[in-house]
């Protein structure tokens, strides 16, 4: 700890403190509930990532080297390794799904370069005086290609697409560096302030929005502030269902530690597996069951925030305060403009005695928003609702495992035939819901027939547990199943909204719904641009609706489609994209719901926000950091 | 649609859509050639399956009515007018439901395949040729399916809706519902059939009356939302008795294109339809109309004595199916439709200014497709021609003058139907035979025919039945204006213009221009001057050394036709103005103003000072 200085005074605080660590201890030991500490470098970091990402991870792809989904000798699809449910598996039904859907065939491949290419990577310019008193810190740092490329990108179709084809890069990082805790990197932004130095956050790397591209005419040293090593539990208070935890930590982690203790901070976004605390944070992210739980904004009870005018946070940990205009919300969203978060005090909840998952079978699009609007109205919505459409539905359904016994087969015959042929619905119009429901047994048992009821009203039929559940595997897997597709010919890529109601329900055969409205727009849109484009193979759109409000819903989009015959497939796909979020746009949605704006989608902030609000947030930027440290360019 | 990109590259060389050397037009099939030779009673009973609009079924009326009344749009105006008048909203929705099931239409397959039936007989004894571009109907049939569609033809004749339906069932599409003025209900038994074949009423003004008009847009928008039918209405708003295009009216376009604006169909098909009639069966009506002699109110009656008609010969029709317009491709940067994001989508609001004037370009630029396609049959450059000779003309220098004027009119483009085999003398004494009634040859001599009633006549009479002749042959001519309209106001603001320095004829332009905006389809934003320019110097009547515009040795003929073709309607202006200056007193009424024009005029004629 500081305690360079020989005044008595400071061995006394020390001395008290590690009284008060030791009591913690001991009760500990005693009785679960209570305060749990640690403090900063006491501990081994147990996290899931290394410094070196790129010994457990892809570094041209998803997730982890040994997880790949590929087509086996025998042309059937498998998902290798041992992490996930569907590891191992054979998926007997997607080959037929891939090549009919996008014109594709597992005979026409189109590799990826093996390795990184150092050549490509433009040499780093190093910042020689920061670099010296950087060392003096001991904080340790890395100017390797291999570590600078790993930090010069998100998982953007055209970032990945260019890793693949060993496309040369612009600029990338010049330097990483690895702080271990707050007071690091409250040194780190000291030393960058003193030399001018650019700093670039990098949390979990799962930006879809283009926010860990280097801007190109930077000039100054560009040093990479790694937050992976920054990822304790420092204390978990349980009297007042609070955690305060390390902004590096990631998803999985921060659910496995608090799991431990009996906790969980409800948080899922379907990036948690990789993406961190403080990314969160910074984005205003959404996890899934934030009907039960909220989004970012609502669990964050406090934030520490290393600037470069100096550390910003709060001096008490109410509930909820009236003191002007919350400065939370200048971080909340702030991509990484305004300084590094590093510490979050956030609420955790007791893990759930009971979950069920659950799915309902509908006869089209229209009745499942009409019934989610319902639910959302009722507020009834479980810990997650999400509605697949028709192309989503027969996706999740390509990718069911070989069933091992006859009898199951059977069974999942039978009740095919159940919905398709005795209530009449017709297999290319059907969508499902996919449920999950959370608390204890009985409570969730009365409020499982609750919505369920409500979906019949809609021609909603239940259909199982297995479906419910299938659909939130999907989630984590399908940033897999984009590089498989780019190993032949197929890209893809996601985006999303947020979009009012606007209901208007006369029977079941007819409603109208701003949030329908705009996924039909939306999809023909894309459909258009792609053949006036040039694309020579009809595209996959798809969309979810993954999040209800009160007012309104997130809807989620997933657009694919074949590349052959075309020169330049990601400018053709960025085209196709941009129409289609102007499309979004002009049909009442979002520019964003949880992703953000990075440096894809700034040139709508004017229209979005005004131009005075986008001075607003210019003016705290031009207070906050007047010499651009934090020099991504995102946002604004 | 390539149409927007492709006008304004057209604009930059100085030239308009309709002067592409390129424009392509399909060619035409006569559907009543298959009818002359089999059974009307088989075709009326065929089977009858079109493809709709993304394959949905379509929608009892009484359905429609239901999602009608039941619409968060109509509750809202219901509950507001319920406020201002302090009526209980039940006694509101009551009269909503009388509005709506007045104005509602009845489509029912039975009353079609009488129409069918009725139809086949009566066109194949007055027409020689209904003729209709296949190409078109195929690219509608693509449209239905794709967005809903709006069939926009021209309103020349009462046949023009029940030849649209009619054609549309023989090519197995989608019957369209249409607006038509209230006047019909007049007949209480055609109206009747009109509305089982798919016709719904519109009062033919209703301005203050908020319910009339939210039931009326919402009855509209969900007949369009739903693609139940194509929805088929009369820009021009009435039937134009002079046949040249009225200015269009806007209240029916904002209605069915504000779903696009607001996201609720991801795009709407504008078919602008072009129907040319070589005789119009109105026409003598319309010039008596014109002048004053009261319309005969629309009643079942008189439709039987207007059997008279089914004796004569009318020639043929051509019509012809446009290029559909993508109303998304046109709003394309020029409206914000997030705008109409931050208001409930029920909530009736005035189309904001951006959207006003898209609309208006919108209109007129569907009328000038109407124009472009109309098809000009010769007769139309001999009443040119014999308008600028009313003394007559001998027949070989009418033949030799239709001659230079087909050059012409070809040159500008117009979609002439000139019989490519025939000689010209055929041509020209074919077209006098269909025609006679208006012209006849005696001697060598072509002139108007002028009716002469028994006895002594006064000499108003007189001038009123040669009034009626003029004017109806001026119907033809009006029917090639739009070729011409905009050389000859160049060269009428040549022959004005004070000298020939270039802005100097452009200010006169300007004034014609402004001046004819009420007459002729102009659309402001036009390069309506360059394109005259143009045309004239392509034509070898006019250079333009520097900034000069100066006739050419060779110009005459053409100038002099073009001063000569507008000058009637120069001298309607004059004669309204020597009124209002001379006579007018204070007080005039609308309705006195017409009839006191005319007699004015009438008095300047015989006194000899006006021709």
């Amino acid at each position: 700890m500081a305690s360079d200085s020989n005044s008595s005074e400071s061995q006394r605080i020390a001395q008290q403190r590690l009284r008060i660590i030791a009591g913690h201890l001991q009760k500990h030991k005693d009785d679960d509930s209570g305060t749990i500490a640690t403090e900063c470098k006491a501990e081994a970091n147990k996290g899931t990532v290394p410094r070196k990402r790129q010994e457990i991870m892809k570094w041209n792809g998803w997730g982890y080297s040994d997880s790949k989904f590929l087509f086996n000798k025998k042309g059937q699809a498998e998902f290798t390794g041992k992490r996930y449910r569907l590891s191992g598996m054979v998926l007997p039904s997607l080959q037929d799904w891939f090549e009919n859907t996008f014109g594709a065939s597992v005979n026409h491949k189109s590799p990826a370069t093996p390795a990184l290419n150092a050549s490509a990577v433009p040499p780093a310019s190093l910042n020689e005086a920061f670099v010296e008193d950087l060392k003096a810190t001991g904080i340790p740092f890395s100017h390797e290609a291999e570590d600078r490329v790993f930090r010069a990108h998100g998982h953007c179709l055209h970032e990945i697409f260019a890793l693949r084809e060993g496309k040369k890069f612009e600029r990338v990082p010049d330097m990483v560096v690895w702080p271990n805790c707050h007071n690091d990197v409250v040194k780190i932004v000291e030393l960058a302030c003193k030399h001018n130095v650019c700093l670039i956050p990098y949390g979990g790397g799962t930006s879809v929005t283009s926010a860990l591209e280097c801007p190109p005419e930077e000039t100054r040293c560009i040093v990479s502030l790694d937050t992976s090593q920054m990822n304790r539990i420092l204390w978990i208070d349980e009297k007042n269902l609070v955690a305060h935890v390390e902004a590096g930590i990631i998803g999985q982690d921060l659910e496995r530690l608090l799991n431990e203790s009996g906790y969980c901070t409800g948080h899922e976004p379907d990036s948690m597996e990789f993406s961190s605390l403080g990314g969160w944070v910074a984005t205003r992210a959404s996890g899934m069951k934030k009907n039960v739980y909220g989004n970012i904004e609502d669990l964050v009870i406090h934030l520490k925030v290393v600037t470069p005018r100096g550390v910003i946070e709060k001096s008490c940990q109410g509930p909820r305060m009236s003191t002007g205009p919350d400065i939370h919300h200048f971080i909340l969203g702030s991509e990484g403009t305004l300084g590094v978060v590093t510490e979050v005090t956030m609420k955790i909840r007791p893990i759930p005695e009971y979950q069920k998952y659950g799915s309902v079978v509908f006869p089209n699009f229209e009745a499942g928003v009409a019934c989610l609007r319902e639910v959302a109205k009722q507020r009834c919505a479980p810990a997650s609702i999400r509605l697949m459409d028709n192309e989503q539905f027969q996706f999740g359904h390509a990718l069911k495992p070989q069933v091992s016994s006859i009898f199951t087969n059977f069974v999942e015959g039978l009740k095919k035939f159940y919905i398709t042929k005795f209530k009449g619905f017709d297999p290319h119009q059907l969508v499902v819901a996919t449920l999950l429901f959370e608390g204890d047994r009985e409570r969730v048992l009365q409020h499982e027939k609750q919505v369920y009821d409500i979906a019949a009203t809609f021609g909603g039929l239940a259909a199982g547990e297995d479906n419910g559940q299938r659909g939130y595997i999907l989630t984590f897997v399908i940033a897999y199943l984009r590089d498989l597709g780019m190993d032949y010919y197929v890209v893809a890529e996601s985006f999303e909204t947020s979009v009012p109601w606007d209901s208007l329900c006369f029977s079941l055969l007819l409603s109208f719904f701003r949030v329908l409205d705009l996924c039909r727009n939306v999809k023909e849109r894309i459909n258009r641009e792609c053949k006036e484009r040039g694309v020579q193979f009809q595209p996959l759109t798809s969309c979810r609706v993954t999040q209800t409000y009160d007012a309104g819903a997130c809807v989620y989009f997933y657009f694919a489609f074949n590349y052959r015959g075309l020169a330049d497939p990601v400018h053709t796909y960025e085209r196709v994209e941009h129409a289609a979020r102007e499309e979004i746009l002009a049909n009442g949605g979002s520019l964003s719901h949880h992703h953000g704006v990075g440096k894809l989608r700034k040139e709508w902030m004017k229209e979005s926000i005004s131009s005075l609000g986008v001075g607003m947030l210019q003016s705290v930027k031009d207070y906050v950091d007047p010499d651009n440290i934090f020099g991504n360019r995102n946002l604004l | 649609m390539s149409f927007l990109g492709h006008r304004s590259l057209m604009y930059k060389q100085g030239s308009s859509h309709s002067q592409d050397p390129m424009l392509k037009r399909d060619c035409f099939e006569d559907i009543l050639e298959e009818r002359r030779n089999s059974s009307d009673l088989k075709y009326a009973l065929r089977c009858y399956a079109p493809v709709l609009y993304k394959g949905v079924t379509p929608c009892k009326a009484n359905m429609l009515k239901n999602i009608v009344l039941q619409s968060d749009q109509l509750h809202y105006v219901i509950n507001q007018v319920s406020q201002e008048s302090g009526e209980a909203p039940d006694i509101i929705q009551e009269e909503a439901s009388v509005i709506l099931e007045e104005m509602a239409h009845r489509l029912q397959i039975s009353t079609v395949r009488c129409f069918a039936f009725a139809l086949s007989k009566a066109f194949k004894t007055l027409f020689q040729h209904v003729c209709v571009n296949e190409e078109g109907i195929q690219r509608l049939q693509q449209a239905i399916q794709e967005h809903p569609v709006v069939l926009l033809p021209s309103h020349r004749s009462y046949m023009d809706f029940l030849l649209m339906s009619y054609i549309l069932y023989t090519y197995d599409l989608a019957l369209p519902v249409i607006a038509a003025g209230m006047d019909f209900m007049g007949m209480k038994f055609v109206g009747e059939m009109l509305r089982m074949s798919g016709a719904f009423f519109i009062r033919r003004s209703f301005g203050g009356d908020k319910l009339y008009w939210a039931v009326f847009s919402e009855y509209v928008k969900t007949m369009l939302r739903n693609g139940f039918a194509p929805i088929e209405f009369f820009l021009e708003g009435t039937r134009s008795r002079t046949c040249k295009s009225l200015t269009p009216k806007l209240g029916l376009l904002n209605i069915v294109i504000e779903p696009f604006f607001k996201g609720e169909v991801f795009d709407v098909n504008l078919v602008p339809v072009s129907i040319s009639y070589e005789r119009i069966l109105e026409e003598s009506l319309y010039a008596r109309e014109l002048l004053g002699v009261p319309k005969p109110k629309e009643s079942t009656s008189g439709l039987l004595k207007a059997r008279r008609i089914l004796s004569e010969d009318y020639g043929s029709i051509h019509v012809y199916f446009g290029q559909p317009v993508s109303v998304r491709s046109l709003a394309q940067g020029k409206v914000n439709r997030s705008t109409y994001n931050l208001f409930p989508r029920h909530i009736p609001r005035k189309p904001m200014e951006e959207t006003q004037s898209f609309v208006n370009d919108t209109a007129y630029r569907i009328v000038r497709l109407q124009e472009d396609n109309m098809v000009l049959k010769p007769w139309v450059l001999m009443a040119s021609l014999l308008l600028q000779n009313l003394e007559g003309l001998e027949l070989s220098v009418l033949t030799e003058q239709t001659v230079w004027l087909r050059g012409l009119a070809l040159s500008y483009a117009a979609f002439l139907d000139w019989p490519d085999q025939a000689p010209t003398a055929k041509v020209v004494s074919s077209s006098l035979a269909l025609h006679r009634g208006l012209a006849c040859v005696s001697g060598d001599r072509v002139s108007l025919v002028v009716g002469e009633p028994l006895g002594p006549v006064t000499p108003e009479e007189a001038l009123f039945n040669r009034a009626v002749s003029v004017l109806s042959c001026a119907s033809y001519r009006n029917q090639v204006l739009h070729v011409f309209l905009r050389p000859a106001m160049l060269a009428v603001a040549m022959h004005t213009a004070a000298s020939s320095k270039k802005n100097e004829v452009y200010n006169c332009f300007s004034f014609l221009w402004d001046m004819f905006s009420n007459d002729f389809i102009l659309c402001p934003g036009d390069t309506d001057f360059e394109e005259a320019c143009y045309l004239l110097v392509k034509t070898g009547a006019v250079q333009m050394p520097q900034q000069d515009i100066v006739m050419t040795d060779i110009g005459q003929p053409t100038l002099s036709f073009f001063n000569g073709l507008l000058e009637p309607f120069l001298q309607g202006y004059q004669v309204v103005c020597r009124y209002l200056c001379e006579e007018a007193s204070e007080g005039l009424t609308e309705k006195q103003y017409i009839p006191a024009v005319r007699s004015f005029a009438v008095k300047l004629i015989l006194a000899g000072s006006a021709g």
